[in-house]
């Protein structure tokens, strides 16, 4: 026995071809040849090993019927044991036109739907509070401030942070909300009706004005769009041919001071920023403003009242108001309550 | 007798051919066969249509560009993802979907609800140059497609096969199909009333700013615009037992 296991494993250099043939003759495998021959499959006892083998033998070389290990196999028919109960608790079996609930009836959806109701319970104590508030009332109450600014933060990065960026600070086309330049107003309540309608939105009451495409649309030629910049231009002393600034103040009157004002410096109500500013949402150099006046300007802020709830809506005006830039609230009409009804002192 | 089947069937290997097909076959007997005629695989919900030809090419690219391999369109029965994403997504919301776009592998955020989230111009924005707009995005640039003008010449056909697949193309969808395309980036185009009626809810603007031609961003910010907006959310009674999984 010891000398069959050396064989294989210390050939001799140059002896090798010799010991092959001995190993094709070996006479421990050589009874299984006359199974083959007549295609048996007779396993037998194999006493190096203390197995029995299948029976299978491919030109002399056997296979070992080696059982699994128990642990193995224990674990093989505890999963069997298993998937049995785990078929009989939970949603399984198809049936004609529905399937088996399972012992427990469990569902996904249900569970999700408890879970998002716990949490709205979790939050409820501070979060209804939110929902028709004014800021006074908010900021008057340091938890619920707290509150409102966490919840501001968190949907505003979710929410917001795509297009106004992560800290609130714009990008060319996206208003900057950390400075005090507002187009549709800074005030908490502007913000909140922002936020709720949209600009542009699918809301029915969305905040709407119209830049209109100046140039593409034929209403100014080019000569007048370049007039029409030098004077814009001219209010930051950038001006370089006040000829044409002059041109192109008449140009304003005619075309630009309905919206923007008289005096160019803009009007909230109807969305008209001021232009005698260093602030610029499309870019304040002379290509940009040709570009506004050649194209026209649309932006869009979609509307959240259906994506987001009241509460949250509130929340991110709290958190957008407090971000640097938020105005005063306007006076609140004479013998209106200021703080939310029912509210404890 | 076991053992002599598995003698026998070792021995034959057409036999074996057979019996293996038997074997795998019961997995999508079982698992996926009753899905095809139980009736609480697809709920129940008001709003869905076919996807408009402009968004059907839209959604083209979104599966030729790859975008899938990094957003999902499912968002989960899962607490955490119904806060952020919006309501967990219906088995009824990709019914027309050939092939649907599930998956939980985000390196993306899924876009399962993206419709109507972001501006049109935000999109152009960022499909142009993610980065512009989100500093910190991975996302690569797909600049070509405000220039690449959508081939849209066998649009119908597009249409056709999917109703052969099941999807409810009427025959005058399909025949209106590739002036749908047009229509619905012109809010004056002659055909307004009829697209709307074969399409309700359809968007109709020019997506991508460029009212000169019909751009393959034009069908994705379409497509991507529609993306889970189609449920009338007020008529799903998610509580309903049937509705309940």
């Amino acid at each position: 026995m010891s000398d069959e296991n050396k064989t294989p494993s210390q050939p001799d250099a140059g002896d090798g071809a010799k010991k092959m043939v001995e190993r094709g003759v070996d006479p421990n495998l050589e009874p299984t040849l006359p199974n083959d021959a007549h295609g048996g499959h007779d396993p037998r006892f194999d006493e190096p090993t203390g197995q029995y083998t299948t029976g299978h033998s491919w030109d002399g070389i056997e296979e070992l019927n080696t059982p699994m290990p128990r642990w193995w196999l224990g674990i093989f028919y505890a999963t069997i044991a298993f998937s049995a109960v785990y078929m009989l608790l939970m949603p399984s079996i198809p049936l004609i036109d529905s399937y088996f609930d399972g012992i427990l009836d469990k569902s996904d959806r249900e569970d999700v739907s408890v879970e998002i109701a716990e949490l709205r319970m979790e939050r409820a104590l501070l979060a209804d509070r939110l929902a028709d508030a004014n800021l006074e009332y908010i900021t008057g109450d340091p938890e619920l401030f707290r509150f409102a600014m966490a919840a501001g933060k968190s949907a505003f990065g979710d929410n917001c942070a795509t297009c106004h960026g992560a800290g609130g600070q714009g990008f060319k086309g996206y208003p900057n909300l950390n400075d005090d330049v507002w187009i549709w107003g800074g005030s908490f309540e502007d913000i909140r009706h922002t936020l709720e309608v949209g600009i542009r939105a699918a809301h029915e009451d969305t905040r709407f004005n119209l830049m209109q495409a100046f140039g593409r649309d034929g209403l100014l030629d080019r000569d007048q769009i370049r007039d029409l910049t030098e004077y814009l231009l001219a209010f930051s002393g950038r001006g370089v041919d006040p000829d044409a600034s002059g041109r192109g103040r008449a140009l304003f009157a005619d075309n630009c001071a309905s919206c923007h004002g008289a005096d160019a410096m803009g009007d909230r109500s109807q969305g008209a920023p001021n232009l005698t500013d260093a602030e610029w949402l499309y870019g304040g150099e002379r290509e940009d403003i040709v570009e506004t006046l050649y194209g026209g300007r649309q932006g869009v802020m979609p509307n959240w009242h259906e994506r987001l709830d009241p509460e949250t809506i509130t929340a991110l005006a709290v958190y957008v108001h407090a971000l640097g830039g938020g105005e005063p609230s306007a006076p609140q009409p004479s013998g209106a309550d200021p703080q939310k009804p029912g509210m404890q002192p | 007798m076991f053992y002599k089947i598995h003698k026998y069937l070792e021995k034959k290997s057409f036999p074996l051919l057979l019996g293996i097909i038997g074997v795998v076959s019961v997995g999508g007997l079982v698992e996926i066969a009753p899905l095809f005629y139980i009736d609480s695989t697809i709920e129940e919900v008001e709003g869905m249509r076919p996807y408009t030809p402009l968004e059907l090419a839209g959604r083209n690219i979104y599966i030729r560009e790859g975008c899938y391999v990094c957003h999902s369109q499912m968002v989960r029965p899962l607490r955490d993802e119904v806060e952020r994403y919006g309501h967990y997504s219906l088995a009824a919301e990709s019914m027309y979907d050939r092939p649907f776009q599930w998956g939980s592998k985000r390196t993306g955020p899924d876009l399962a609800r993206v419709g109507g989230k972001y501006s049109d111009e935000w999109h152009k924005t960022h499909l142009i140059d993610p980065r512009s707009v989100v500093p910190e995005s991975i996302m690569p640039p797909y600049k070509f497609l405000a220039e690449a003008e959508l081939e849209y010449d066998d649009i119908a056909r597009h249409l056709a096969v999917n109703a052969t697949l099941g999807v409810p193309y009427t025959d005058e969808m399909i025949a209106s199909a590739k002036s749908d395309v047009t229509t619905q980036l012109d809010e004056f185009a002659d055909d307004y009333d009829g697209f709307v009626a074969r399409y309700p809810n359809a968007v109709i603007r020019d997506f991508d700013g460029d009212a000169d031609k019909v751009t393959e961003m034009d069908a994705l910010i379409a497509y991507l615009q529609m993306l889970g907006t189609l449920v009338d959310f007020n008529e799903f009674e998610a509580d309903l037992d049937e509705n309940l999984r």
